[in-house]
Order: C-alpha cells, then sequence, then structure tokens
C-alpha cells in the first residue's frame, strides 16, 4: 500500500497513451477519512491511472494520461469537497536528503554500538588474554567502517570550520573520536588492556542522534509550510490568438501576452486590463486594507489579488522585471545580516573546546613530567577527551529545541529550525504589521444577524460551492457560527454574478449588488427578497488577548503598516498601540535597522510581499499561514488559524526553552566537573566512560521532555493534526 | 569457546541483515509518509465485498 505512485499498475489506461505524474497540494485534508476521498474520488475520474496521498506533506500525487489537465485535476478535487493547487516540483527535496544522510549514518553507528558493545561487555566481564585481544580485533573491524561512515557528517564540518580559521562544536568532537579510535587501534595491535572503540561509536550515535532531531524537526515544519504555499501567482490562463486558453508559468510570461485572471487568482506578472471591470485587493503587496476599483486601462501588478469579476489583463513586465522583482533584491540585502547569528552551541563550544584541549594536553604534560611513559600519558590524554567530548552537549539543545517545536506545532505554530527559537527567546520588541497580521486578511462579512437562520443556512449551502473570496469569507464566518448549510439543489456560477440554486421550490441566489456600494458587499436572494451583507477585513478575534499577553512578556509593541495613515492611526488608538502608516517596504526595514542600532532585538511579524524584507531583514520573524510565500518562506515561523497569540505563546515557549538548554548545559558541564579529575589521574577506563556518557544523555534528554507539557491554552482548530 | 566462532559471525550477520533491511525501506519510501500510514489503518476497505452488516457501535 506504500508503494509510489509510479510503481502503482495503470487500471483505467487502455492502450499505450503515456502517463505523466503531477502533484498537487491540498492543504484541506485532516483525517483518514480525507485520504480515503480522495483517492478514491480522483481514481474514479476517467483518465486517472493513479492517485496517492502522502498525508504528512498534504499532498497527492497523480498518474494521468497526458489528455488530462491539471486544471481539470484540481476541478475534480473541488467537488470532492477540497481545494488544491499545483505544487512546485518537489522544493523540498534537497533538505530531505540530508535528513536520510544522517538517519543513515545513525543506523549504521547504532549497528555498530550494540555489536561493539556486546564484545565490550564481555571483555569488561573478564574475558583476557587471546579472548580479549580476538574481541579487540573484531571491534577495530566494526569500528572502523563505522567511524568513517557516521562520522563524515562531523569531520565535513569540522574541516569547514577549520577552513575558515573557526571552530565549532564538531572540531573537538572530531578530534575527541579519532583519537580515541587510534589510540584503541594502537591498543588492540600491541594487545593493551584498554580499547576505546564502544566510546568512540557511542559517542558518535548519541550526536548523531541529536543531529536527526535537529533535521526531523525542521523537515517537519517545512513540509507543513510548504502545505500552506503555493496560492500566489505562480502562473496564469494565458489566452491564444485562436481563443484557446493555457497554463503558463509564471517565469513563461512575456510582455504583451493577453492573460486571463479569474476571481480569487492572483497576479503572476505586471500588466494593463483590457476588458472587464473588477475590485482589485492591494493587501499583499502595499498592505492597503481598501480594495480598489479597476476598469480597462487601469495598470495592476503582479501580487495583487482579482476580487471581483474575471478579467483580461496585456502583459506589460513578467518575471524578474515585475515590482514584486524590487522586493525580492531588498530581501536578498536583508537576510545577510540574519546568517551573522552564531547558535548557541557553536559559541558555547568556542569557549569549550579550547579549554578541553589545553586540559588534554597539560595531563599529557603532567603524566609526563611525572615519569609516566608517553604511552600511559597519551591514554591518559586520550581518557580526558572522551570524558570530556561534548556529547551531553550535543544533545543538550536539540533535544529541547525539538521538544518545544513539537509542542508548538500542535498549538499552530511552525518553527523554521531551532536558531529561531534562541532568538525567539532574545526578543524584546514586536512590530506588527496591520493588514493580514492584525487583521485576517480577507473580507468577513460585518454583520450576520441581518439573516435569519433560515437564510444563513441558504448563504452557506451556496457560499460553500464557490472560490470568490467574498464566498470563502462568508461561508467560514457562518461555519464559525455553526450554522448547517441547507440542502439547495442545482447550485450553479455564473463568473462575475454570483451563484443561483433552488431551494424548498424557490430561487435562491448570492449575487453582488447591482449598485455600487461604499465597500464590499453581497446580495442574497430568496424568491426576491434582498438582504443586503457588508464585508469588511476584521481585526482577529482574541488580538487585545494576545496584545496584553506581549505585554505581560515585557515587550513593546507598535504597529508598522503600509495602509493609509488614517486607517492605521484608528487602529493604534483602538489598540492602544504606537501605529505608523503609509510605509514602503524600504521604509520598514531602515525602521527595524534603527531598533537594531538602539540595541533592541525586534520581532516582526507580517504576511504581505511588502513585509518580506523587513521579515528577512528583523533578528526574528513570524508570518501567518494567510501570508504570501514570499513573506512565509522568509520569516523564521509561520503560526496557522485565526488566533494572534500564537505570536505571544511563541516567545513564552522560546524562553522556557532556553532556560531548559541552560540547565541542561549546567548538567552536562557538572558532570564534566565531577568526571574529568577521574580522568586527569587515570582512573577513568572504557566501562566508566560508557557508563558516564549514557547517564548524562539521559538525564539531558528527560531534562528536555519536560517542555512537552503546559504551555498554555491550546490555540484551537487550525492547528495541523 | 569454540561456539563464538559460530555465534559472533551469525550475531554480526543478523545485525546487518537489520541494517540493510532499514537502509531498503527508506529507500522503498517507507519513512516518507509516517502520519498518513498511522491514518489509513483508519480507512475502511474498498466497498466491492460483500456488503457489510456491522453491528451499530456506540463506544470507540
Amino acid at each position: 500500500m506504500n508503494a509510489p505512485v509510479a510503481a502503482l499498475s495503470p487500471q483505467g489506461a487502455d492502450g499505450p497513451s503515456e502517463l505523466l505524474d503531477s502533484r498537487f497540494t491540498v492543504p484541506g485534508m485532516r483525517c483518514a477519512g480525507c485520504i480515503a476521498k480522495v483517492e478514491r474520488g480522483l481514481s474514479a475520474v476517467p483518465g486517472v491511472a493513479a492517485a496517492r496521498v502522502n498525508f504528512s506533506a498534504r499532498r497527492v500525487a497523480v498518474s494521468h494520461e497526458a489528455g488530462l489537465t491539471g486544471d481539470a485535476i484540481i476541478g475534480e478535487l473541488r467537488k470532492l469537497g477540497f481545494e488544491a493547487e499545483r505544487a512546485a516540483d518537489n522544493p523540498l527535496a534537497r533538505e530531505d536528503a540530508e535528513t536520510k544522510r544522517l538517519l543513515r549514518a545513525l543506523a549504521v553507528a547504532g549497528f555498530g554500538m550494540m555489536n561493539i558493545m556486546l564484545l565490550s561487555v564481555s571483555v569488561w566481564s573478564g574475558a583476557d588474554a587471546i579472548t580479549r585481544d580476538m574481541f579487540h580485533y573484531l571491534s577495530a573491524v566494526i569500528a572502523i567502517p563505522v567511524v568513517a561512515y557516521s562520522g563524515r557528517p562531523f569531520f565535513a564540518s569540522a574541516l569547514m570550520a577549520l577552513r575558515y580559521r573557526r571552530t565549532n562544536m564538531d572540531v573537538p568532537i572530531s578530534i575527541g573520536v579519532l583519537l580515541a579510535t587510534g589510540m584503541s587501534l594502537y591498543e588492540t595491535v600491541h594487545g593493551g588492556a584498554h580499547a576505546y572503540f564502544d566510546g568512540a561509536v557511542m559517542l558518535l550515535f548519541f550526536l548523531l542522534a541529536g543531529r536527526v532531531l535537529d533535521a526531523m524537526m525542521r523537515d517537519r515544519a517545512r513540509s507543513g509550510i510548504s502545505a500552506l504555499l503555493g496560492r500566489m501567482g505562480k502562473g496564469a490562463h494565458v489566452v491564444r490568438p485562436d481563443g484557446s486558453t493555457e497554463w503558463m508559468e509564471a517565469e513563461r510570461l512575456a510582455p504583451n501576452m493577453i492573460v486571463l485572471v479569474a476571481a480569487g487568482e492572483a497576479l503572476a506578472a505586471d500588466g494593463v486590463i483590457v476588458e472587464g471591470r473588477t475590485t482589485i485587493d492591494n493587501s499583499m503587496l502595499t498592505g492597503e486594507s481598501e480594495p480598489r476599483a479597476a476598469g480597462p486601462g487601469d495598470t495592476i501588478h503582479a501580487g495583487m489579488v482579482n476580487l471581483g469579476n474575471p478579467i483580461r489583463l496585456k502583459v506589460t513586465a513578467a518575471a524578474r522585471d515585475t515590482a514584486l522583482a524590487d522586493i525580492a533584491r531588498l530581501m536578498d540585502e536583508a537576510g545577510q545580516s540574519r546568517s551573522r547569528y552564531v547558535r548557541i552551541a557553536d559559541r558555547a563550544s568556542r569557549l569549550y573546546a579550547p579549554a578541553v584541549h589545553t586540559l588534554a594536553l597539560l595531563s599529557f604534560c603532567g603524566w609526563m613530567l611525572a615519569g609516566a611513559g608517553w604511552h600511559q600519558a597519551l591514554t591518559i590524554a586520550v581518557s580526558v577527551l572522551i570524558i570530556t567530548c561534548p556529547c551531553a552537549l550535543g544533545l543538550a539543545v536539540p533535544a529541547a529545541q525539538v521538544v518545544a517545536a513539537s509542542t508548538l506545532m500542535k498549538r499552530g505554530l511552525l518553527i523554521k529550525d531551532g536558531s529561531a527559537l534562541e532568538r525567539l527567546a532574545e526578543v524584546d520588541e514586536v512590530l506588527l504589521d496591520k493588514t493580514g497580521t492584525l487583521t485576517l486578511g480577507e473580507p468577513r462579512p460585518t454583520d450576520l444577524a441581518v439573516l435569519d437562520p433560515q437564510a444563513q443556512s441558504v448563504a452557506l449551502a451556496l457560499a460553500q460551492a464557490s472560490r470568490h473570496p467574498l464566498s470563502r469569507g462568508l461561508a467560514r464566518a457562518l461555519r464559525e457560527a455553526g450554522v448547517e448549510p441547507a440542502a439547495v439543489d442545482g447550485v450553479d456560477e455564473t463568473a462575475g454574478h454570483g451563484m443561483t440554486g433552488q431551494w424548498q421550490g424557490r430561487t435562491v441566489a448570492l449575487v453582488r449588488p447591482e449598485i455600487e456600494t461604499g465597500g464590499l458587499a453581497v446580495d442574497l436572494l430568496i424568491d426576491g427578497t434582498r438582504h443586503r451583507l457588508a464585508f469588511a477585513d476584521a481585526l482577529r478575534p482574541d488580538t487585545g488577548a494576545a496584545l496584553a499577553a506581549l505585554n505581560a512578556l515585557g515587550l513593546h509593541t507598535a504597529i508598522a503598516s503600509g495602509d493609509r495613515a488614517e486607517t492605521v492611526a484608528q487602529v493604534g488608538r483602538e489598540l492602544g498601540l504606537e501605529a505608523t502608516g503609509a510605509m514602503q517596504p524600504a521604509d520598514k526595514l531602515a525602521l527595524l535597522e534603527a531598533r537594531a542600532l538602539a540595541g533592541h532585538k525586534v520581532l516582526m511579524v507580517g504576511d504581505g510581499l511588502n513585509d518580506g524584507p523587513a521579515l528577512a531583514g528583523a533578528h526574528v520573524s513570524l508570518a501567518p499561514g494567510g501570508a504570501s510565500d514570499v513573506s512565509q518562506q522568509a520569516a523564521d515561523a509561520v503560526f496557522v488559524g485565526d488566533r494572534l497569540m500564537p505570536v505571544a505563546l511563541a516567545v513564552r515557549m522560546a524562553r522556557r526553552t532556553m532556560q531548559v538548554v541552560r540547565e541542561n548545559f549546567v548538567l552536562a558541564i557538572g558532570y564534566n566537573v565531577l568526571a574529568v579529575p577521574l580522568a586527569i589521574f587515570g582512573f577513568v577506563t572504557p566501562l566508566l566512560a560508557a557508563v558516564a556518557m549514557s547517564t548524562s544523555s539521559l538525564i539531558v534528554v528527560a531534562n528536555a521532555l519536560r517542555l512537552a507539557g503546559g504551555a498554555g491554552p491550546k490555540a484551537g482548530e487550525g492547528a495541523p493534526a | 569457546m569454540s561456539i563464538l566462532g559460530f555465534l559472533i559471525p551469525l550475531a554480526l550477520l543478523m545485525g546487518l541483515f537489520g541494517l540493510a533491511c532499514f537502509f531498503w525501506a527508506m529507500k522503498g519510501g517507507q519513512f516518507d509518509d509516517l502520519d498518513g500510514a498511522a491514518n489509513r489503518i483508519l480507512i475502511d476497505d474498498e466497498d466491492d465485498g460483500p456488503a457489510k452488516a456491522e453491528p451499530a457501535r456506540d463506544t470507540r
């Protein structure tokens, strides 16, 4: 059942027609029922040979005949009740390969450790003479290939650091492992009593476990985020001279092409409208919350969303020349500062590595002076290195961060890596974007009470069948209010007009108002009776509570928005926050740099394309799940759902994590303080080293597990399962 | 003691076999969708079998 799609035998395909593999992200899959529904529903479609869901990545791989287009499959998925988007060609393959490499190294180290330990236990329990020598040789035969294979990630990283004349955690690890292996080999050949093969391999095993945890945490967050991605203009329907349309990726669009933009679609290129009047949502590009009307002759830009009617657009600039490209350039520059951050484990090892190496050298010299032979002195120096090798240190940080990240993930916050948690803990100021961050970023009905309960169920039945942004906002608001859809038959959508259907023998419709209204609105018609629903972009439901929580954490909070100054000032007054409006992307970045110069560590929370540079340049950044792809990729973490509380939760959890990491450091170093004198005076045997190493690792992991409980209230629905 | 000459290679071979199985499973994509595998157990079998007369159960 777990075979990849390509290996499934085509069922519906008769004849030699070639099969294509396409991948779609389906963020709405949440349960086993959804997997079955998608797979069976798609397999029943003529032309589909096989469909296979990857639930972890919220993706479905479809093997289909060339005649069936991607749009048709997306349409079928919509009929099944799931929104889908084309998935980019496995953008995360590289990270996956990295995790797999580490996992393989871990498996090999585990195999080696178990077998060597088996032999070592016999030696410790008294095997001697020829048996001991044979066991040492056997251990060497197992250990040397294992160290060579499993140690590669550390050796490579240590070499890289040394080449740039720096040290990191991997330098003392590599030296320790290599010296221990070399020394043990010498002992084995000369029939010595002590070989440290078990210690060296065990060390690699524990450290690799830490690395694998770290990599898996990153992968899980990335696949969660990539399931959210892909809603923005990845391409467009190009109209050919003969009137047919063809889907083209954004990179292949060229000036003077005519493209068709449906309601709810994002633009993939800059252009001039040639046909159709509509309403354009600027909020992603500029932060402006009020949609504006646009008609033939108006220029609109990539990243804007078409809210109203389908339009035809003549492309004036595509790909690298769009307004978006400027933002991308700013982001590249802003991202540079982030890469200068040094992880806490590396900072610790900057102090730790020289201390340990000096200690080992001193004990070597000390024993030489005391008259011991160079062989005994070297053995003792190596045992000092092994006993101080940062085994628990290597686990101390990743174990705590992984536990914290998975706790946060359950509450709807996807952290991209451990360094984000470290930086989050240092934050002392928060800068919030307004549109899409403090607000929901999508139109919601301002007052549902204008409809009676029956009308509400009819409205839900009509709205849930459409992809139009207003319909989606209405459907979501009604579902949250606990409304059940009425049984409406023959639901039909007329692009640019609205939805119609039959309910209890009466004609019902959800249409756009015939007269121009001030803001956004829809009309619900039941047998000619008209109810008007006004829409607005509302604040997130728990904004007040979340801001209070941030305040309680001692964080200074302010708003920086690209929206009109008056609108922003009004929201600022409402929430009691300092607010600046009408900011360009570069202004936000400049503001952040000014705060950083003043010695503050700023957390930036934003969603729009215009926030991209600020998100990349801030000390640490968060983006909501509804944010643009660019912002989600630039941010260190993404929170899903309607609530703002995950922002406060993230900071609180990050601080607790760093507390645990510090405790772990104290535990790990405390153990060294106890063990090192024993090693220096030559009392450490391989048995003692193995016991000490595993207990300290277990203590550190157990301490990290304390983070799993009690991170405050759950973020409720919207959290990925 | 001569039994060691048999048991140690046997232990090593079994270990290597386990390792090879793990590599093979990883290559085959067995660990690509762990959440999905956990959920798939809940999916009812294909409904091409005889109509199931399952007793109504009110507990999980």
